[in-house]
């Protein structure tokens, strides 16, 4: 009976558009969806430096290299106030992490794709960082207070990013022949991937209502879809770049852009663990994390001998 | 802007490019840290210290490059040059075996660039004491950061402890490229433009051998031969490989901009 009290409260607040704080009282399923949504967010971050992170000691340039190495850290950056957002509802970094080494956690299947060359740097600002700002402006509207003020600093840096992606997918597509070449290749590559990325559509989406219900989120994956692609196919022909889609066209009635069908077979697939880096990226982190084990013991023994020392 | 004669020019190119050189060429080393590190806050230290050597190395390098006869650009001067032309210290070209050689590298790396900018910061130049001011605030982070981490490695675990002396005991033979004493940097010394880095040596030890000490490392006798020639462009196997991959975009596309 108390719970169900709470549990009206909860819905009155949530309706209110108040915010909700850590010590608030919150429905085990809104905690455990938050924790799923959080973790996977966080996991996402810290795969996603392993694609970019391939070009950063192959970057054409000081500024270019310099510019990418700080993009890189700051997604490291979003991964850790991430994971400390998720640890305000009580599960710890360590747990989280080796949910995600042990495949029982999901991460972004955009990271489950090769750069192959520089040209991927810019599109990956671009086109993937793109697609996470229409995401996290709305996440940063969340009800969940620690993860909505998340969300907001990290889009504050993912324009960032996505400003610098642009500018290098602008340089390479007014460069040279085979400097065009590389960017149309790299777009044609990423573009579909990058769609993926909202999510399956709304009426196959399983934990959609129920992120809905909690106001965690706002906006359904078509409408977020939908935002990305009318924002996206100006910048694309502002540059001269097309889209690997025939049936893109503008629909002057409902002003939106309309695509053609998503290769769902292929989301799904990589979602499983089968798309054409999901090993490799998992392993690399499995390597990190074991090679870095005695590392981690060392600063703990230390820091245990130090305390000890500092308790006499 | 100051003026040199000639043969002064030529010898500041030369300096200021083994200065420059040593920034990147380390700053290169860290950053194939970014998404591997043992913790993501090493990944984001050692994408910080990185950041900056680069920086430090951007700054180095276009100073260098209004002394450069062939009018190259600081880009240039970082991605077209073989490493013959390289003029770094071979401490700072090698390889990340462990996180353990990451940290010594480092340690005795900032040890003698936390006084060397000092002195630099001191120099008659103002274009060249100009970077080096800036740099030694950046420098004096990277110590702190490094000497924590010798403390916390030698003074850790069994392990950790063998780790480092490993590293340690590999590296020594590589650390008193930073104090040669050459001819040519004597002469620019005497113009009062740079420092004597021979004086440093003992600055060096000061910094260094109580922290080892601390961190229960025993400290390596000094061997034979200690690693020469960097400065005049001979390096260990390492460097080339670290710039076949580095240099490769403009050097494949040599008409392109990026
Ligand atoms: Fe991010
Ligand atoms: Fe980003």
């Amino acid at each position: 009976m108390e719970d169900e009290k709470k549990l009206a409260e909860f819905q009155t607040r949530l309706k209110n558009g108040e915010s909700i704080e850590p010590k608030d009282w919150m429905p085990e399923r809104y905690r455990k969806q938050l924790v799923r949504m959080i973790s996977q967010h966080a996991h996402s971050e810290i795969v996603g430096m392993l694609p970019e992170g391939n070009w950063i000691t192959r970057a054409p340039n000081l500024r270019r290299k310099m510019a990418l190495l700080a993009k890189v850290q700051d997604e490291a950056g979003h991964g850790l106030y991430l994971y400390s957002a998720a640890e305000t509802l009580g599960v710890d970094r360590e747990s989280m992490i080796n949910d995600l080494l042990s495949g029982k956690a999901k991460y972004s299947s955009i990271f489950n794709y090769p750069t192959l060359t520089w040209a991927d740097i810019g599109v990956i600002g671009w086109l993937v960082d793109g697609a996470a700002i229409v995401n996290q402006t709305m996440l940063a509207k969340s009800s969940y207070g620690p993860y909505s003020r998340a969300n907001l600093r990290i889009c504050r840096e993912e324009n960032f990013h996505k400003k610098q992606g642009y500018e290098i997918v602008a340089t390479l597509a007014n460069g040279t022949d085979a400097q065009r070449k590389m960017i149309q290749e790299s777009v044609n590559r990423w573009w579909w991937p990058s769609l993926m990325m909202f999510g399956p559509t709304d009426k196959d989406s399983p934990n959609s209502a129920e992120l809905t219900k909690w106001k965690v989120k706002i906006h359904s994956n078509d409408d977020l879809r939908q935002r990305f692609v009318d924002l996206t196919v100006p910048q694309a022909k502002a540059v001269n770049i097309t889209f690997p889609d025939p049936d893109l066209k503008f629909n002057e009635e409902t002003g939106h852009w309309e695509f053609g069908e998503i290769d769902w077979n292929e989301f799904y697939r990589v979602i499983k663990g089968y798309g054409p880096m999901n090993r490799e990226r998992m392993n690399a982190r499995k390597k990190a994390h074991e090679d870095g084990r005695w590392v981690r013991e060392a600063a703990e023994a230390y820091a245990k001998k130090k305390k000890v020392l500092h308790e006499n | 802007m100051a003026e040199f004669d000639v043969k002064t020019r030529e010898l500041l190119f030369n300096y200021i490019l083994g200065i420059a050189d040593d920034r990147l060429i380390l700053g290169h080393r860290l950053s194939e840290w970014c998404g591997h590190a043992p913790i993501i806050e090493e990944d984001i230290a050692m994408a910080n210290i990185a950041l900056d050597c680069i920086g430090e190395a951007d700054a180095f390098y276009k100073l260098a490059a209004t002394f450069d006869t062939e009018g190259r650009s600081a880009d240039d001067l970082a991605f077209l040059r073989d490493s013959t032309e390289f003029r770094n210290v071979q401490l700072s070209e090698q390889p990340n075996t462990d996180f353990a050689w990451t940290i010594a590298r480092q340690f005795f790396t900032d040890a003698f660039y936390v006084p060397f900018f000092e002195e630099l910061a001191k120099s008659s130049y103002e274009e060249l004491a100009a970077p080096g001011a800036k740099a030694l605030k950046e420098v004096k982070y990277h110590l702190r950061h490094s000497r924590e981490w010798i403390l916390r490695l030698g003074d850790g675990t069994e392990e950790s402890n063998s780790r480092l002396q490993d590293a340690v005991d590999n590296l020594w033979m590589y650390t008193r490229e930073f104090f040669e004493f050459s001819d040519s940097v004597k002469l620019l010394y005497e113009l009062d433009i740079v420092p004597d880095n021979s004086a440093l040596l003992e600055k060096w030890k000061e910094t260094v051998l109580p922290v080892l000490k601390d961190a229960l490392i025993t400290i390596p006798e000094d061997p034979p031969y200690f690693a020469t020639g960097g400065r005049n462009g001979l390096h260990t196997e390492h460097l080339g490989h670290l710039l076949a991959e580095m240099q490769v975009l403009p050097r494949t596309y040599p008409d392109a901009k990026w």
